[in-house]
């Protein structure tokens, strides 16, 4: 019964997303504006309704009911119950589910909550996100029902992806697909305010928080996923610009761009049509990866879906989505007047040289990802590798770093090329003093990247940190504070990549048990190799003492996993986290008889790189309160005051 | 000019909607294929993987008739659907042998209680070494071998009922 019920609260969620998209475009194109009152209240219902049926769904994964297609293709009895519940969204159907439940959700949101925008804008923003959520369904009903029996019920089920069960990686996807999905919200409030025409700083207030709220988990999801990937995979490394792993960058730089101009439009009223440009790139960046991700047409090491069929629907509705948003554009764009105008040497100009630098970046990784396909279709197989995309996007991020310093420090509308200077004095000042300190002592020694990457992060760090000088702290407005943490947070993650590019030392031995393994200060004793069983797993796990600089041992424990149930090994690595860095040790296979290959790699600061992305994160979410409390607090001071004269 | 580079974006767009439409309609190939077909076996010597069927190396492969050599294991879902066909060839008359991937010797028997025994010699790949020499990727694949001990065919995938008579025509020419 559950399925069944399922399945019916998903169907009557999509005819009220026909109805909302109805009312919608008949109140406004038709000027039955009696219709309008109509869609709020079918919004939040539609809302209801779809966390109804993900909510079943979940009751089916908990309860292990093998007739149920989805769950015996992707979940088995024995799993531990933090796994059935996971594998909700550990696959295709179920992942999509969790997607329309967020945009109706969302959808409910937007209906109860916005107050700020025009009535009519807002009727077009819900019409736009019922629109959007029409195709989702659609894929959902017709192509791929994650509440579909088999008969006979499966006796056990198949199992989740050994490799995603960690705790990191159950709870990564459903953040960035929040983050995707709050870029959806973005794009219907720009539909909606191209249909009506009302492109202004009230439309940016409103979409702000939802920029802010997607990138804030954007940044989680992929921080949280590189962090994954680094100790999962075991080869040491925490980016592999894999085409899954560009396809959640991409939308977060998109959404980056957007994040600064959308103030720029609502603290200045400029920017205007740039902004909804970037609304629809950002969304489209999420759909493009949901796309790439789910069709297999590139290889990928994180392959989970491969499937041209359902790629075919995605890509439809990539066509009549982002085509139709993009032609809207063209069509209404000539009507949105440019707003105010500012000088040369303005914080907006900053923004501007922030974008376009963002921008740049977006396509040089766009092109990266998607070049692969272009040269297969011309009969030639090839792959993009980091080379490449270190090499391209590395000098434009460090030039994106220094605009970033500039930015907080000139002032809105006009200011003077010497006072920027007198502001900026400092952090240039650390930066040179930094650059001859590293180059007296590591020129030649390290690459040029890393080199400037670690000038330029401690230079950001104080020019980060310089807005907050000379003022009264307690009384700085905390999306002051949210700027200057993520910031803050950018400079220690690039202190971070640089430390690890720069001064990391690998060690591959064969070794037997007894042996002792010397690197980078490191003592390691391997002790014996014993086999382990957990849940639904057994492994080979290595028993290890080690030891820096003669100091106190401790015992790591580096594990090669093997799964049954789909048969996959998996590797644990070791990890010893210090002040200053990681020990990272991988156990890799029996080389010959009784020696076993073991990698071992000293990564000094490496661990700043998730701390900054974390910093970045709470940087956007101290950002989102204050600009949100503040909006409260006035509110309720013009409440006051019309109470008070009444 | 400007009116231009408002509609770029979808010109771009548009250009990329291409391109991704062509990747899909492209046929898949991503079947990997063993480089060593027309080549002789590597060489190898394996454990028995069952208790009541004789170890596997290669050298027992050379007899002068065209056999057929599976691969599979006892955890393997399309193993147990492809199990009747290979017992249609056996009774055809084809020699079959066996590697078992990453297997214990309890859970083969079990397998072959349960869907039938159609092999001569079955050995143990604890380590999918011997797997990975041929070229395999999968679970399960089957060769053919000429009466020489050369790889004449590698069919990828489990053997369907419609394959039996290509199976059974290759084999004829193999000799």
């Amino acid at each position: 019964m559950i399925a069944e019920a399922g399945l019916a609260a998903l169907w009557l969620a999509a005819s009220l997303a026909l109805l909302q998209l109805a009312l919608a475009a008949i109140g406004l194109a038709g000027g039955k504006s009696e219709l309008l009152g109509a869609v709020r209240p079918v919004a939040v219902a539609q809302g209801v309704l779809t966390a109804l049926a993900f909510a079943l769904l979940i009751a089916l994964f908990l309860r292990s009911d093998m007739s149920v297609l989805l769950v015996a293709a992707n979940s088995h009895s024995m799993k531990p119950w933090l796994y059935k519940f996971a594998g909700t969204w550990g696959n295709h159907e179920g992942s999509m589910l969790l997607w329309v439940t967020v945009m109706g959700v969302a959808g409910a949101a937007v209906a109860l909550f916005e107050r700020a925008l025009r009535r009519e804008t807002h009727m077009a923003t819900l019409g736009g996100q019922a629109a959007i959520s029409l195709g989702f369904y659609a894929f959902l009903l017709f192509a791929s029902n994650p509440f579909a029996r088999i008969d006979p019920p499966a006796a056990d089920g198949q199992g989740l992806n050994p490799l995603l069960q960690d705790p990191g990686l159950a709870f990564h996807p459903p953040t960035l697909y929040l983050g995707y999905v709050g870029l959806s919200v973005a794009f219907s409030f720009a539909v909606g305010a191209l249909l009506t025409r009302q492109v202004d700083a009230a439309f940016a207030r409103a979409m702000r928080p939802w920029v802010l709220g997607a990138w804030i988990l954007l940044t989680l999801g992929i921080t949280a996923g590189s962090y994954w990937a680094y100790y999962e995979l075991g080869w040491g490394g925490w980016w592999f610009w894999d085409p899954v792993e560009n396809a959640s960058l991409m939308p977060w730089l998109a959404a980056t761009a957007l994040l600064h101009s959308v103030t720029v439009l609502a603290t200045r009223d400029a920017l205007r049509a740039w902004t909804v440009m970037l609304a629809v790139v950002a969304f489209s960046m999420s759909m493009v990866g949901t796309f790439l991700v789910r069709s297999g047409i590139l290889t990928s090491v994180h392959a989970f879906a491969v499937d041209p069929e359902r790629g075919t629907f995605i890509l439809a509705l990539l066509g009549i989505y982002i085509g139709g948003a993009l032609a809207l554009f063209g069509w209404r764009v000539g009507a949105v007047r440019e707003g105010a105008p500012f000088e040369l040497v303005s914080r907006e100009t900053m923004l501007v040289v922030n974008n376009l630098l963002l921008s740049v970046i977006l396509g040089l990784v766009l092109i990266g990802t998607l070049y692969p396909l272009l040269t297969e279709a011309f009969g030639h197989k090839v792959s993009v590798g980091a080379p490449y995309f270190d090499r391209i996007a590395g000098p434009i991020a460090l030039a994106l770093m220094i605009v970033m310093v500039l930015g907080p420090l000139t002032r809105w509308r006009r200011d003077r090329m010497r006072e920027v200077a007198r502001r900026v004095a400092v952090p240039a000042v650390v930066a040179g003093l930094v650059f001859l300190a590293l180059a007296a002592l590591a020129w030649g020694r390290i690459g040029i990247l890393p080199f400037l990457g670690l000038v330029i992060a401690l230079a950001v760090a104080v020019g980060s940190v310089a807005p907050l000088w000379r003022r009264n702290l307690r009384r700085t407005p905390l999306f002051t504070w949210g700027m200057v943490i993520a910031h803050l947070g950018c400079a220690v993650s690039l202190a971070g990549m640089a430390c690890d590019s720069a001064f990391t030392v690998e060690k591959l031995v064969a070794a037997r048990p007894g042996d002792t393994v010397e690197t980078a200060g490191w003592t390691l004793r391997f002790k014996q190799i014993l086999p382990m069983a957990g849940d639904n797993w057994t492994a080979l796990q290595a028993d290890m003492e080690a030891s820096r600089d003669g100091g106190e041992p401790v015992l790591i424990h580096p594990q090669s996993r093997f799964f049954a149930s789909p048969p996959t090994t998996t590797t644990e690595a070791a990890l010893l986290t210090r002040w200053n860095g990681q020990l990272y040790v991988v156990l890799g296979q029996e080389a010959d008889e009784g020696r076993w290959q073991l990698r071992i790699w000293w990564k000094p600061f490496v661990t700043l790189i998730w701390l900054g992305g974390f910093l970045i994160a709470l940087g956007g979410a101290l950002a989102l309160v204050g600009r949100e409390r503040r909006g409260w607090l006035l509110k309720w001071r013009a409440r006051r005051a019309l109470e008070a004269a009444a | 000019m400007r009116k231009m580079l408002i509609w770029l974006p979808l010109a771009l767009f548009l250009g990329f909607f291409g391109l991704f439409a062509s990747g899909l309609l492209r046929p898949d190939d991503r079947i990997i294929s063993s480089k060593l077909v027309g080549k002789p076996l590597p060489a190898f010597a394996l454990p028995a993987a069952a208790s009541d069927r004789p170890p596997l190396a290669s050298s027992q492969l050379a007899t002068g008739k065209p056999r057929l050599l599976n691969i599979f294991a006892s955890w393997c879902v399309p193993c147990a659907a492809e199990a009747p066909q290979l017992l249609a060839l056996k009774q055809a008359g084809v020699e079959i042998d066996a590697i078992a991937i990453r297997d214990a010797r309890p859970d083969v028997d079990a397998f072959l209680q349960r869907y039938g025994n159609p092999y001569s010699r079955i050995g143990l790949d604890a380590r999918s070494e011997v797997q990975i020499a041929m070229g395999s990727s999968g679970v399960p694949e089957s060769f053919i071998i000429d009466g020489k001990g050369r790889i004449a065919y590698q069919h990828v995938g489990d053997i369907r009922e419609d394959d039996v008579p290509m199976i059974l025509d290759r084999l004829r020419k193999a000799q």
